[in-house]
């Protein structure tokens, strides 16, 4: 008996707790490692994976970026994905499962194809990050294809407020360019342009409005 | 022009996008040419002697130095790893970003002299997964230098051999903590180990393993170049050389500023990053990322060094400064930031799992007036119940800061217990802040 199935595990004569295991029955028909010819893998994923498997010297290592090939393909870790991705590794689906389960940006429920992570940590909501989560939330209101979450610190505190747009970084950001953000992504244009990342100066390169220090 | 004020070093030319290709790399800094000095003409212990004598403090959070964590590696035919933990999420640090974005040669070529050191045959960058474009730009790059040869198989014709793969994570503030990167980088859920064995000893597939943050690496090639000497010669006697230093929160000009350690902090919050905007004043500022004990402006004279820092009863961490302006309201602070940790705590110790549950639901009461004074009583506690009690520091790294905001700025919390019926509602304490300041939005 696992701990799963109840308080009563290290004591066989005390009562199951029902708390316990409600919502998480452990599944009886638990599967050992697929075969590959069972579960349809496509030739481009074994073939990724399999790549990705030999650049390490433990084949596990790779479960990380084989996840993000499922995901990238799938549009998430789908059940039949991380299936295939197991059988091509050779560990058990349950065992991808885990650990798609640990990270944050391994989704194991149905997303939008498109990705907004609004930082709300605490550089963040200084400026304003909870109200443009807000405002992309609104704007993206009713479409299932746009996927809009607040998200921990994502390590650009420089241009905060700011948000990962489909895994690139945009900010700082007024809550009325959310719409904007939105209405680009929509007609598959550039993504506000302006407050990309990757265009900036250093800091230390920009007009100085601190002057001589105090 | 950079401002007078920074001393570029690791930055140097990063404002030119050419330094990004192993040809701008080699033209705007000599890049590789001290990997090839390396490679030929000096010994394991040579490297080891330079690295250790130049006193560099590991840069992502613990400062240990560099040289003596390499020199505890066994020696012997055993397989040896190194893992450069670029794996940056403690709010308030983005140095390592922009490290990687603009100079990832500088990295590689730290990669290549620290696996001399290391003696190890694999290296691993492992990137937090939300630094795609950071990721890219590294693949691009070491494609690069597997192409001319500075990776790969008898690199240099010097029969030496060194794997290197950028590993992408998935979004896990705890595998920047070294051993559950290991975990994760083993295949598994970013969970941390027991210490001791360190990695050093039994690390990655068991084996001893070197494991140093990005600028901690990127400052070994200029370090094996130009000596322990120069090196020594930035900064103060115990903590040597330059610092990005990550600055934001309430200032006027965020951002990353190459500084050598030991600069005055209000040099830092108030001549480079302009201080607070217009009207505002400082309340409090974390010295080193959100982990670190905020300090108040009375302790903004203090010298920006490891040293100092800890003497404050805080620390220098990642090196990064989150100003909190006199809009803040400290007990939503404390809230924001337990919240942060309570969502990355992995779960596996009691005392960090349910500690940082417990204190955001005490100071979700606090900042909802339900609280009473004898609730802060109890956060201290818990606070202390937490400290050293783990696996690892994440569950310390939120009651540091908690318990100093809680000592500090105990009038505050009272205040806010006393106005019960206050909402949650963070923003309502921030509506002053009406977005970004029109100087950050200046682009190329």
């Amino acid at each position: 008996m696992s701990p799963v199935d109840g308080a009563g595990s290290s004591n066989p004569n005390l009562p199951v707790d029902i708390a316990v295991t409600e919502g998480r029955v452990p599944d009886r028909a638990s599967e050992g490692i697929p075969e590959l010819h069972e579960v349809g893998c496509p030739e481009e994923l074994r073939e990724r994976i399999e790549t990705l498997m030999a650049r390490y010297p433990d084949r596990h290592s790779a479960s990380i970026p084989a996840l993000w090939a499922v995901q990238e393909l799938y549009g998430w870790c789908t059940p039949e994905g991380i299936r295939q991705a197991a059988a091509v590794m050779r560990v058990t689906p349950g065992y991808l499962e885990s650990v798609a389960s640990f990270y944050d940006l391994l989704h194991t429920e149905r997303v939008g194809s498109h990705r907004i992570e609004v930082c709300t940590n605490i550089s963040c909501w200084m400026r304003g990050g909870d109200e443009l989560l807000d405002a992309f939330k609104a704007a993206a209101e009713g479409d299932d294809d746009l996927f809009v979450t607040g998200f921990e610190c994502l390590g650009a505190c420089d241009i905060a407020p700011m948000a990962s747009i489909d895994q690139r970084y945009y900010g700082p950001l007024e809550a009325a360019e959310a719409g904007v953000a939105i209405g680009q992504i929509k007609a598959g244009e550039p993504v506000l342009p302006e407050k990309d990342l990757a265009a900036r100066p250093l800091a230390g390169d920009t007009a100085n409005p601190g002057g001589a220090g105090a | 022009m950079p401002d007078p004020r920074e001393t570029r070093v690791l930055l140097e030319h990063a404002e030119d996008p050419a330094l990004r290709t192993l040809d701008g790399y080699k033209r705007l800094v000599g890049g590789y040419a001290t990997q090839e000095k390396a490679y030929r003409e000096m010994e394991q212990d040579e490297v080891l002697k330079e690295l250790e004598d130049s006193g560099l403090r590991g840069r992502g959070g613990a400062g240990f130095s560099m040289g003596k964590k390499a020199s505890f590696l066994p020696r012997g035919e055993m397989a040896k790893y190194l893992c450069c933990n670029a794996d940056e999420s403690e709010p308030g640090a983005f140095k390592d970003r922009e490290l990687m974005q603009r100079n990832p040669h500088q990295l590689i070529e730290g990669i290549a002299i620290a696996a001399l050191a290391a003696d190890a045959g694999h290296a691993f960058i492992f990137i937090r997964g939300e630094y795609d474009l950071q990721a890219d730009i590294l693949d691009a790059a070491v494609a690069e230098a597997y192409e001319a040869g500075y990776l790969g198989t008898n690199i240099l014709g010097c029969h030496r051999d060194l794997e290197l793969v950028v590993h992408r994570g998935a979004g896990a503030y705890i595998c920047g903590e070294e051993t559950a990167l290991l975990d994760a980088l083993e295949g598994k859920r970013g969970n941390p180990r027991l210490k001791p064995p360190f990695p050093a000893v039994q690390g990655l597939y068991g084996g001893p393993t070197l494991i140093n943050n990005v600028e901690t690496l990127s400052n070994v090639p200029r370090i094996v170049a130009r000596g322990a000497e120069w090196f020594k010669g930035f900064g103060t006697e115990q903590s040597p050389g330059t610092k990005v230093v990550s600055i934001s929160g309430g200032v006027r000009r965020p951002g990353n500023y190459e500084v050598e350690l030991g600069i005055p902090t209000r040099e830092l919050i108030f001549g480079l990053a302009g201080g607070p905007e217009p009207g505002h004043e400082i309340k409090a500022f974390y010295p080193g990322g959100s982990s670190s004990p905020v300090l108040t402006p009375a302790e903004l004279d203090l010298p920006y060094s490891f040293e100092a820092m800890a003497e404050a009863g805080s620390m220098l961490g990642s090196g990064s400064i989150i100003v909190a302006d006199d809009r803040v309201s400290i007990p939503h602070m404390a809230l924001r930031t337990a919240r942060f940790y309570h969502h990355e705590s992995c779960g596996k110790c009691t005392p960090c799992r349910e500690g940082t549950n417990w204190t955001v639901k005490m100071l979700e009461r606090v900042v909802r007036g339900e609280a009473t004074p004898m609730d802060l009583d109890i956060i201290s506690s818990v606070q202390e119940n937490i400290m050293g009690h783990c696996l690892c520091v994440l569950g310390d790294s939120m009651a540091m800061p908690v318990s100093a905001m809680v000592r500090k700025f105990r009038p505050e919390f009272e205040e806010v217990i006393a106005n019960a019926g206050s909402p949650l509602e963070e923003a309502s304490h921030l509506a002053a802040v009406q977005g970004p300041p029109e100087t950050l939005g200046a682009s190329v």
